[in-house]
């Protein structure tokens, strides 16, 4: 099979991605580290009679996605650190909703304007409880281009799945970063469809009704079916109702349907795992670093593994509480306070074999990083 | 088709008080849509968040409950996504110009085709009688027991300065020349505003001591004249009414499918 590989920064394997899962519309506003994403599909997404909005502020563009995701489209939103922050409240209605929608964000450093070019990972938990209100939500990060292309095509394929808005949480440094990719050939990924309703013309039509599968078929606007939509909780015909007993069904529908389905939906890579007495757990750029030092320690003799996380939320416990069970030291690395390393304690038997390497001054966590925890923790000084 | 037939009768008693001048905006929106023929279908209205925006709840339409404030943006990304379909966007007065007040003005420069109605109460109703970037000065309100102290927009002025092509007011009194605006409104093709002035006789009018509903609207009656009226050159104080803009420029998704023909030109050259 022929193989087309190109060279390129890691936001325009976002873009290909979202091209190659059949993107119809994307909304954005420029924001530094993301913008590449906005440029080029206002080149390629008219080449191919699809749409590209600049729009006012990340609000009306996330505002603007979901609402041409009603329609039938697939759409995508791509920002950074302060853009997200600005769209939280729209993201909730989407998942109140249940509309399908891609929303990237491009992580740079914060709080506030922050360090706009340089790497961070401090929106880890802002990407699960940055909106307000019980939720779940399905966020996913990359470490290379190949798999920022594969990424973003499974947000894709989840947001329609689970009619549910999905994050693709990227890094600075991956995003700038120049390497090889190589595209899949058409078909080579299955994509999910819009799953439509087959309810006829003129039969009552409930948007909110589940199938048996659990999936919820839809109907674009424009279309037989008229129907409401609305952030109030409502109805199965999308009609707001503060009704105890159907305010309670659906705040667990909406968390249950992520929940129930963690073994579908997380994905984690494994290196050298099955014997590792020391285990680090890492994502993202910092995932690279990890893995350098695992195969090097590896060439040696060591029995270190790594375990990459592709899925943040819903966070992988079970995985990960099952493969650090039998290790003796447990080191998340990540360029954050520790957002993961909190969730990794909570999920894992003995909490105190597990123990932190980060970097937060907007450089990218080294080798020495790593090795200088891997001293203290094995006990061979600093 | 008679107005009952746009409606979801299923979702009535409204929710609005008695008195209020939502529904006679509701009455006369619907007779604009029955007397141009419009497929229920091929209509999509997008609210945000106030008494106003539970309109799109009552109608038959395709309809979307947004969030406050931004109901022209999601209507923007669905104008985008299917030009064929007329987008109607009521909107409170703080929903449209206070909170989404950006919005307004980027969709009226962009030209987008979207008939936005702004149902003007000069206040806040749902959370109990707040001033409103409508209110204007020396206005009671349950924010500003002192009276108000800052100035109001001028609707009109504000939607032709932002590029808006098609720009009316009038008021719940004058309900022929809701239907009438309303009309030339959907069919005008770029972004329209209307502003309709509406009576809140809970807060607005209790709190500034403007009598009841029908007390309020005699003011509008009162307190109004047609664009060019004489009644004008006598008492400058006067709020005009009727057409303040009607022009012709391109349309956003107009100039989108042209861009494009050009794209897909130049990508076939290569």
């Amino acid at each position: 099979m022929k193989k087309n590989t190109v060279f390129v920064q890691g936001n325009e394997a976002c873009v290909l991605g979202a091209l190659y899962a059949e993107l119809d519309l994307f909304a954005g506003y420029p924001i530094t580290p993301s913008t590449e994403i906005a440029e080029l599909l206002s080149e390629r997404l008219p080449q191919e009679g699809k749409y590209f909005m600049q729009m006012e502020d990340e609000i009306a563009s996330i505002c603007a996605i979901i609402g041409a995701s009603l329609t039938g489209s697939k759409v995508m939103t791509a920002t950074s650190g302060p853009g997200f922050s600005l769209m939280q409240e729209a993201l909730g209605y989407a998942v109140m909703a249940e509309i399908p929608c891609v929303i990237v964000n491009v992580q740079r450093g914060g709080p506030s304007t922050g360090n706009p070019t340089h790497v961070s990972q401090g929106d880890v938990n802002q990407a699960r409880w940055g909106t307000h209100g019980d939720h779940s939500i399905i966020t996913m990060t990359a470490s290379n281009h190949q798999d920022v292309f594969s990424v973003t095509v499974d947000a894709f394929n989840l947001a329609e799945t689970y009619r549910t808005p999905v994050i693709l949480l990227f890094d600075e440094v991956i995003g700038h970063m120049r390497e090889k990719l190589i595209l899949p050939e058409k078909d080579e990924i299955k994509l999910i469809k819009r799953l439509k309703t087959e309810v006829a013309e003129g039969v009552d039509f409930r948007p909110y009704l589940p199938r048996d599968d659990g999936r919820i078929p839809m109907a674009d606007f424009g279309g037989v079916h008229r129907h409401n939509v609305t952030g109030l909780f409502h109805d199965m015909w999308g009609f707001p109702s503060n009704n105890p007993k159907i305010v309670d069904g659906l705040i667990h529908h909406l968390v249950d349907k992520i929940n129930n389905n963690i073994n579908t939906i997380a994905k984690v890579k494994e290196f050298h795992i099955d014997d590792a007495r020391t285990i680090f757990i890492s994502y993202g750029a910092s995932a690279r670093t990890a893995r350098h030092v695992v195969e090097n320690r590896r060439s040696r003799g060591e029995r270190v593994g790594l375990l990459e996380l592709i899925t943040l939320w819903p966070f992988p416990s079970h995985i990960i509480r099952e493969k650090c069970r039998k290790a003796r030291f447990v080191i998340v690395v990540e360029m954050n306070f520790g957002q993961i390393l909190k969730e990794v304690k909570a999920c894992i038997d003995e909490p105190e074999k597990v123990f932190l390497a980060n970097r937060v001054d907007g450089v990218l966590i080294t080798v020495q990083d790593i090795r200088k925890i891997l001293r203290i923790v094995q006990g061979k000084g600093i | 088709m008679a107005v009952k037939d746009y409606i979801r009768e299923r979702f009535f008693p409204h929710l609005w008080c008695p008195g209020c001048g939502h529904g006679i905006v509701l009455n006369g929106m619907l007779t604009a849509v029955e007397e141009l023929g419009l497929s229920k279908n091929e209509i999509v209205m997008v609210s945000g968040i106030g008494c106003s925006s539970r309109i799109s709840g009552y109608v038959d339409f395709h309809t979307l409950h947004t969030i406050h404030g931004r109901a022209l943006s999601f209507a923007s990304g669905i104008k985008m996504s299917r030009p064929e379909l007329n987008l109607i966007i009521p909107m409170g007065d703080g929903d449209a110009l206070a909170i989404g007040g950006n919005h307004f003005i980027h969709a009226a420069r962009r030209n987008i085709d979207l008939t936005a109605i702004v149902m003007n109460n000069r206040i806040y109703g749902m959370t109990g009688g707040q001033f409103s970037p409508l209110s204007g000065s020396g206005i009671k309100a349950s924010t500003a027991p002192y009276t108000t102290i800052d100035h109001d927009f001028d609707i009109m002025e504000l939607a032709k300065s932002a590029g808006a092509t098609f720009a009316a007011r009038t008021t719940t009194f004058h309900i022929k020349e809701i239907t009438s605006i309303i009309k030339k409104a959907i069919l005008h093709e770029g972004f329209s505003v209307i502003e309709i002035m509406s009576q809140c006789p809970t807060y607005f009018g209790k709190k500034n001591k403007l009598g009841n509903a029908f007390e309020m609207m005699e003011l509008f009656k009162k307190n109004t004249c047609k664009i060019g009226s004489d009644r004008k050159l006598k008492n400058k104080n006067l709020i005009e009414r009727g057409i303040f803009i009607q022009k012709e420029l391109p349309e956003y998704t107009n100039e989108y499918s042209k861009m494009v023909k050009n794209a897909m030109g130049k990508k076939n050259e290569r």
